[in-house]
């Protein structure tokens, strides 16, 4: 589903990701680890399409299509999710109108009418339900005055209502209660399925814990440097990211 | 210019008798008063240059409404509704049946008590020794609407007053003027919505509007400039607030050729409360100006004005906010924000806000904002499939719907609020065209 092959990035003039590959089929979950600084963001921003994020090298294949000769709201259409890990506020938008408008948008891509707003309002309560939050977020204005741990679980809401491809979540569950990471978890895994890709990214293991991945990849200093099962999880939380980053150099 | 201060003094009004020594005022202080130019504070930033060739002095030459029906009304208001047409009252289009406790009055139509009650106050509110253009309807005056609301009155029914412009063969000048007076402890709601027929006009108008509440009076006012862009407007809203007085105002500016609002709102009696609230949307090579002026001359009185302008194109806004505490304006709350978006890189505004404060125990606040559309905010909404165009419109919206959301009249925000949508829509449909 996606295939990064020697992705180099740029963030205004500086490189970040510096030769980053990585194959993701779809019905796989993968988890990607780091230290700080070591360009998860940049490349979930990369691949969302964000100003001033620019691939200098490289090739992203989405679905048999090139990721980066698309728009932003395209890449969304064709099926790619990015939950922030900074939610951007936008006071005056009701989070209600943004979802219908967002919803509507990838119908219409994808050859349907728009949603019927009755029906809309259901579904969306239903999810605001499934992720554990009060259905009067959807009048406020989009993550407007919103805590961290509902934040994030108004991404997750969003997603479920998309119902993307691929989904990649830049740690989701920062910020989380021990409750909240747990209806998280249950919403990810409902999402699991046969054609549909997740690239978790997280500084706990805990967390795969609850969403057991088929990959564990370690980014550093704008590369993967190391890729391996669930257990690579279990040894990073013990050993931290030194040995890696030594064995690599 | 100074061609234009002895040609528009040699346009009289057809007048009525009882108005002629008042005309006459207005008209030597009109003449006195030197002409802006780009050196006057008040008019720095806003050119009269449309109004120097004298073309608009005379007056309109249709007699009276072509109209069959009210245009643009705003729906659902349940309102007594008086219309008039290029300055012409339209009997048929309007409405009579007027709540009690309430008397509407035309000038042309006032009785010997109701004209003795005009002038009492009339002019006494708006200050034609500050305010140029209240000189000049001050002498151009022969036709305007009296409202008196009744001491304890709590009228419901919005008094609805729309001024309707359509084009004429030739330029023209309209003269209008609202006089209200709510009397101690009553209520009333008073809607001015001014709007033209076509996109194609030629009008100037020239709008004064008095507001005197009395004590413990509240008064809702709208004032909605809704015109076509091809028209002038330079208006007033005056206000005296006595004693608990509470006056909450919404005005609304689209945009036009030029548009400019002064308001005054003078607290006089201890525990009054201004709110007032604006947007204004100044696309194309339009100007909207506001200069807003509340003076806090006795303590205890509160005012809360916001004013949000979305700008963009070649648009131009100004807006001034003053607000002036007197010595003994103690325990004053005061707090004004405006804030502004700039969508186009060729837009323009100029924000000034004046805070003179000369009394010690207040509590102001006072902020200005320039900003253009977040690039976050975009990015978001277009990484969840919205396409930038949508984007655009929707955090635009969203920059003023708090205000909209405010309204107390839910027929007016249903009606401003697709207005304002497909202001923004058109806007962008133009930006697409020409991409
Ligand atoms: N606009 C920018 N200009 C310069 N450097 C930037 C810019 N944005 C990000 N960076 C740098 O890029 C590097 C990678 O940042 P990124 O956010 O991708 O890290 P991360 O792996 O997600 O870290 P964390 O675990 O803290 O979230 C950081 O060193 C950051 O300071
Ligand atoms: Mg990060």
């Amino acid at each position: 589903m996606l295939s990064i092959k020697d992705l180099r990035a740029n963030v205004g003039d500086k490189e970040i990701l510096k030769g980053l590959s990585l194959e993701v089929k779809a019905g796989e979950v993968h988890a990607i680890m780091g230290p700080n600084g070591s360009g998860k963001s940049t490349l979930g921003h990369v691949l969302a399409g964000r100003e001033n994020y620019e691939a200098t090298a490289g090739s992203v294949d989405f679905d048999g299509k090139n990721l980066l000769d698309m728009d932003i709201e395209e890449r969304s259409r064709e099926g790619l999710f990015l939950a922030f890990q900074y939610p951007v506020e936008i006071p005056g938008v009701s989070n209600m109108e943004f979802l219908k408008t967002a919803v509507d948008a990838v119908r219409e891509h994808r050859g349907m009418e728009p949603i019927d707003s009755v029906q809309f309002m259901k579904l969306a309560r239903e999810k605001c339900k499934a992720v554990n939050l009060d259905d009067q977020f959807l009048k406020r204005g989009v993550n407007e005055g919103f805590s961290g741990g509902e934040k994030k679980r108004n991404e997750l809401m969003q997603m479920m209502l998309l119902e993307p491809k691929l989904c990649i979540m830049d740690e989701t569950d920062s910020g989380l209660d021990i409750d909240a990471l747990q209806v998280v978890a249950e919403g990810v895994n409902a999402m699991r399925s046969e054609d549909r890709a997740i690239v978790l990214v997280t500084h706990y293991q805990r967390l795969l814990d609850y969403i057991k991945p088929d990959f564990v990849h370690v980014l550093s200093g704008g590369k993967i440097i190391k890729s391996g099962d669930r257990s690579l999880a279990l040894e990073l939380e013990e050993k931290g990211y030194g040995w890696i980053t030594k064995e690599v150099a | 210019m100074a061609a234009f201060t002895q040609q528009a003094a040699e346009l009289t009004p057809a007048g009525l008798n009882w108005l002629a020594d008042f005309n006459q005022r207005g008209r030597e202080r009109w003449k006195v008063t030197p002409f802006p130019t780009r050196k006057t504070e008040n008019w720095k930033y806003t050119s009269l240059q449309a109004l120097a060739d004298g073309s608009y002095l005379r007056w309109p030459q249709a007699k009276g409404a072509e109209l069959s029906e009210q245009v643009d009304a705003i729906e659902g208001l349940d309102a007594c509704a008086l219309i008039f047409v290029n300055g012409v009252f339209a009997e048929s289009l309007s409405c009579n049946n007027l709540p009690e406790s309430v008397e509407v009055v035309r000038f042309s139509q006032a009785n010997e008590s109701q004209q003795q009650a005009i002038l009492a106050k009339l002019g006494s509110i708006a200050d034609s020794e500050k305010h140029l253009f209240a000189a000049l309807n001050d002498s151009w005056l022969q036709e305007g609407v009296y409202l008196h609301v009744a001491k304890n009155a709590h009228v419901k029914q919005p008094i609805y007053i729309h001024h309707i412009t359509t084009p004429e063969a030739e330029n023209f000048a309209v003269n209008q003027r609202l006089l209200v007076h709510v009397e101690s402890s009553a209520e009333a709601t008073v809607v001015e919505h001014f709007s033209s027929t076509e996109e194609a006009q030629n009008c100037f108008t020239n709008a004064i509007t008095e507001l005197q509440l009395d004590a413990n009076a509240r008064l809702t006012h709208y004032h909605l400039h809704l015109e076509e862009e091809n028209t002038l407007h330079i208006g007033g809203v005056h206000v005296n607030l006595e004693r608990d007085a509470t006056l909450n105002s919404f005005m609304m500016s689209l945009g036009a050729n030029l548009q400019r609002t002064d308001v005054v709102v003078n607290h006089r009696g201890e525990g009054a409360h201004c709110g007032l609230n604006g947007i204004y949307l100044p696309n194309h090579k339009h100007t909207v100006d506001f200069h807003t002026c509340i003076e806090h001359a006795v303590p205890n009185c509160t005012t809360h004005e916001v004013f949000r302008g979305i700008i963009g194109d070649h648009g131009k806004a100004v807006f001034n906010g003053r607000i002036h505490i007197h010595q003994d304006a103690q325990k004053t709350v005061a707090d004004l924000s405006n804030k502004n978006l700039l969508t186009s890189h060729n837009a323009e505004v100029d924000t000034k806000p004046e805070l003179e404060i000369y009394a010690d125990d207040v509590k102001c606040s006072h902020g200005a904002t320039i900003a253009q559309l977040e690039e976050k905010a975009l990015y978001y909404l277009q990484s969840r499939g919205v396409d930038r165009e949508r984007a655009e419109i929707m955090l635009s919206f969203g920059f003023i719907n708090e205000l909209l959301e405010q309204l107390a009249h839910v027929p007016v925000r249903d009606y401003l609020t697709p207005l304002v949508s497909e202001l923004f829509e058109k806007k962008f449909d133009r930006a697409r065209a020409s991409a």
